[in-house]
């Protein structure tokens, strides 16, 4: 792996830890056992649902929003501040920085949602007394929302290297949104005709896919994922995060920095 | 001295393959999981929580699901499935989102109670559009319409018309049709009077075609008693049964030869019986089929 | 060997809404650096200095033009890893110490893992930083940025140093220490290259300097050569109110505050102001240069275009 893109990933590692996002834990710690014990004692059948319910969709939410806010700021705060001179005068291409922050950042969530993992298995674990051979699903579902984090990081990064933080979270909170109802939207997209069809289709398949990747509701029931959609899924995450980071690199190669 | 062209085209060949392996990948994904958005999203309970969750945006989230039904009732037209399962709960979920969205409880009468099997769940469904929107004609006839046509009450199906025409802007027939209850609920005349009114009051396409489809039927069921009494007149007359409807038009019992809605001629079958030549193609037809013959599920053309 | 070669680098900028008012920060620009020299890039605000930094690191791209830096491409990797930049009022990622910022910009520089620590504790110690390493900066004032960023500019040792205002922010003490830590790197065989609009410091400092302005370079060349033809200023200070009319016929410029005389002569002159002074008997308080004779050179050169404003002590 090259070198500069490691040092990279880690030196944006360290600011959002410094930046204290992890302290979004503590919430999230707070949120879960709250639920928890509440729904423990109100004990109405269907706890385990809505622990799985509640703590995954959290842990979406509290990721996607955490994904947005740093990745918007990725290359534009570099920018404004200035302290991209000092690191683009050494040898570091352009793109090596992009990809660095990306994995920076995607590494940040993935530990962020490794904790949280353990908060919703110790939620679960305290509603239920022990645990079912259905609740491995539950780590698929965890895995894909990885992969959604995956996405978002890299459109993030994408508007970041273009536009005002401002507009990038605007663009990157509607992506992901419209993202949600992309199946929808290509539903749409099917009974309409002439132009229209065209244009939506096409905005149909270029929004990123997240209701694929949202199985919290067939989890929360047991219902196992197959393998194929696993793979299908995995695949279709990275070659999306990679088209929005080629993008960005192309974006950000021809940037004149002010 | 300029941006490394050697970037820009990596990147950009890189960017078009991941485009094209999204769309495709896309695909696949599509088709390992249709009809799995649907049951996925009726897990969401009952649709009161789903108001709530909607966080103000219920109208919004009420034309998605809108949508979603649409689709659904579609995608099982064409497959032609025997069972509607799901188009109960989308069209509760879409109406306890937007009471006020018409054309669900117009879908839920006519399919829910006909081609879903469902008539009662229609019935609860209309009911609830005419507590949200009572001055809104439409839903009396339908609600009149299921109990005429499915449940065979014609007392309530007078009782919905009626209700229906104090309605300010009522349609005048729904006065009509409440008296032809009363009298002749059974009959192929009331049914083509209803029928009509659907097909004319409704802008939706596939419940046009639903109309123009039992229209069709509601012909032939008319026509093949008529052409089979030609035909025993024809025997009172010359003693044997005719060979084919030329020898009845020689007898002057009718003139040209009789077609179908579909548009083939009838068939004259030896024993005297009149059949309609593709029954496949006229659905809800209640006569002129062969002896067990099975009719497949019923799959009509939305019409503009 | 020529340390930086500039090839009619040129940038023009397209501004307004629609892009269609040009503006020209930088016309082309012919230069070259010998390696080993210390080579001052002089202007005034405005006149181009940072864009063409900026054009030499490859920030920003010109319009027009190139440049080879020690014979290699503006964004060779070879060539990076050879030289050091610090910019105009620099900043760096607060949430760093002294010491985690050198070490991370010595990974991207390919400073050897072994030698990285050491590195990093020689070169804070050399700018007199030894002491904060472990500080975060945004604790930093002004002063000690400035270090910092002369810090990580030579903390690879690279051959050519690119200092963009390195003395700005920094209090006399703190100049003092920048000039002799250029004087320094010279004497260790690298070359500097700085911009500055403080003519003082490039006339104690710089082997050769040029002068850009508006965009256009005026003249190069090295210091000596420029100021010969220049006759420098003195300023005369005497005790009373009387003015001696000889003055008049010297050119002086004389002002009477309270009850000293200040006048502003040529050289030249001096001789023959003090004889003056001396036959008034008037007491002679002070008797000081009133500008360097590059600061004349650059006042005379640029008057046209008003470029005094520009210019300090």
């Amino acid at each position: 792996m090259n070198g500069r893109v490691v040092h990279i990933a880690s030196n944006t590692f360290r600011e959002a830890v410094r930046d204290r996002v992890l302290y979004n834990l503590i919430a999230f710690a707070l949120l879960m056992s709250g639920a928890a014990i509440l729904v423990g004692q109100i004990s109405i059948g269907i706890e385990r649902l809505v622990v799985i319910h509640l703590g995954l969709t959290a842990v979406s939410l509290f990721g996607v929003v955490i994904a947005i806010f740093i990745g918007i700021g990725l290359v534009s705060k570099e920018i404004d501040k200035r302290t991209l001179y000092t690191v683009l005068s050494r040898p570091v291409q352009r793109w090596e920085f992009i990809v660095g922050k990306f994995f920076g950042l995607a590494g940040t969530l993935v530990v962020n949602t490794f904790f949280m993992a353990l908060g919703v298995f110790a939620a679960l674990l305290y509603v239920s007394q022990h645990f079912h051979a259905a609740d491995g699903w539950v780590l698929v579902a965890l895995y894909f929302i990885i992969l959604q984090f995956l996405i978002i990081t890299a459109v993030a990064l994408l508007f970041s290297s273009f536009s005002s933080p401002l507009l990038s979270a605007v663009f990157a909170f509607a992506l992901f949104v419209i993202g949600t109802f992309a199946e929808d939207l290509r539903g749409f997209a099917g009974m309409t005709h002439g132009l229209t069809r065209w244009l939506a289709t096409g905005a149909a398949y270029l929004v990123p896919n997240f209701s694929a990747l949202n199985v919290i509701s067939s989890v929360a029931h047991e219902q196992p994922v197959p393998g194929h959609l696993i793979l299908s899924n995995t695949a279709y995450a990275l070659v999306y995060a990679s088209m929005a980071l080629c993008g960005a690199v192309l974006i950000f190669e021809h940037r004149n920095l002010k | 001295m300029k941006p490394s062209s050697r970037i820009t085209i990596t990147a950009s060949i890189l960017l078009v393959s991941c485009l094209a392996g999204s769309v495709l990948l896309l695909r696949s994904i599509d088709r390992q999981r249709t009809g799995a958005t649907l049951e996925e999203v009726l897990y969401i309970s009952s649709p009161k929580l789903l108001k709530h969750l909607s966080l103000g945006y219920d109208g919004l989230l009420a034309d998605i699901y809108w949508t979603r039904a649409v689709q659904y009732f579609g995608d099982h037209l064409d497959k032609g499935a025997e069972h509607y399962d799901l188009l109960g709960p989308l069209l509760e979920i879409t109406t306890t989102l937007d009471p006020h969205l018409l054309v669900a409880y117009e879908y839920g009468t006519n399919f829910l109670a006909a081609n879903g099997g469902q008539p009662r769940r229609a019935i609860e469904l209309s009911e609830f559009g005419i507590r949200n929107n009572p001055n809104e004609w439409h839903l009396y006839y339908g609600l009149g319409f299921v109990y005429c046509m499915n449940l065979k009450d014609y007392a309530k199906a007078s009782e919905s018309f009626l209700r229906g025409s104090k309605v300010p802007d009522a349609h005048p027939f729904l006065k009509v049709l409440a008296a032809q209850m009363a009298e002749r609920g059974g009959d192929i005349q009331t049914a083509r009077l209803l029928w009509t009114t659907t097909f004319q009051t409704t802008k939706d396409r596939d419940i046009r075609g639903n109309a123009v489809a039992h229209l069709r039927a509601l012909q032939v069921d008319e026509d093949v008693p008529i052409l089979e009494r030609l035909v025993a007149q024809y025997r009172d007359k010359t003693g044997h049964l005719p060979q084919s409807f030329s020898d009845l038009e020689a007898a002057n019992l009718m003139r040209g030869t009789p077609v179908d809605p579909a548009g083939h001629t009838y068939k004259l079958l030896p024993d005297g019986r009149v059949e309609v030549r593709v029954p496949d193609e006229l659905p809800f037809i209640q006569k002129g089929t062969p002896p067990g013959y099975v009719a497949p599920i019923p799959k009509f053309k939305p019409i503009d | 060997m020529i340390a930086i070669d500039i090839l009619g680098l040129e940038k023009t900028y397209s501004v307004g809404f629609w892009r269609k008012k040009p503006k020209c920060a930088l016309r082309p620009l012919h230069l070259r650096v010998e390696e080993g020299e210390i080579f001052g890039f002089l202007g005034p605000n405005g006149a181009g200095k940072t864009t063409t930094l900026k054009m030499l690191m490859g920030l920003v791209y010109p319009t027009a033009g190139s440049a080879l830096i020690l014979g290699m491409e503006i964004n060779d990797p070879r060539m990076k890893a050879q030289i050091g930049f610090l910019p105009e009022q620099p900043y760096f990622y607060d949430y760093l110490t002294a010491g985690e910022l050198l070490d991370y910009y010595g990974q991207l520089s390919g400073v050897a893992p072994k030698e990285r620590s050491r590195k990093v504790r020689e070169v804070l110690e050399r700018v007199g930083l030894a002491d904060v390493i472990r500080v975060q900066l945004r604790k930093f004032s002004k002063g000690m940025l400035q270090r910092v960023g002369i810090a990580q500019a030579i903390l690879h040792d690279p051959r050519i140093v690119f200092l963009d205002e390195p003395m700005s922010g920094l209090d006399p003490m703190g100049r003092r220490e920048v000039r002799d830590l250029m004087e320094q790197l010279k004497h260790e065989g690298k070359t500097v290259f700085f911009s500055t609009h403080i003519l003082s410091d490039a006339e104690a400092l710089c082997d050769r300097v040029a002068i850009i302005h508006l965009g256009e370079l005026q003249s190069v060349g090295a210091v000596v050569d420029l100021t010969s033809s220049i006759e420098g200023k003195i300023e005369l200070v005497w005790h009373g109110s009387k003015v001696p009319a000889a003055m008049n016929g010297l050119g002086a410029d004389c002002h009477v505050t309270g009850d000293t005389v200040r006048a502003v002569l040529l050289e030249g002159n001096q001789e023959a102001a003090l004889e003056a002074l001396r036959r008034e008997q008037l007491r002679i308080v002070s008797l000081i240069p009133a500008r360097t004779s590059l600061e004349e050179y650059f006042v005379r050169k640029l008057q046209p275009s008003k470029a005094a404003a520009g210019v300090t002590k």
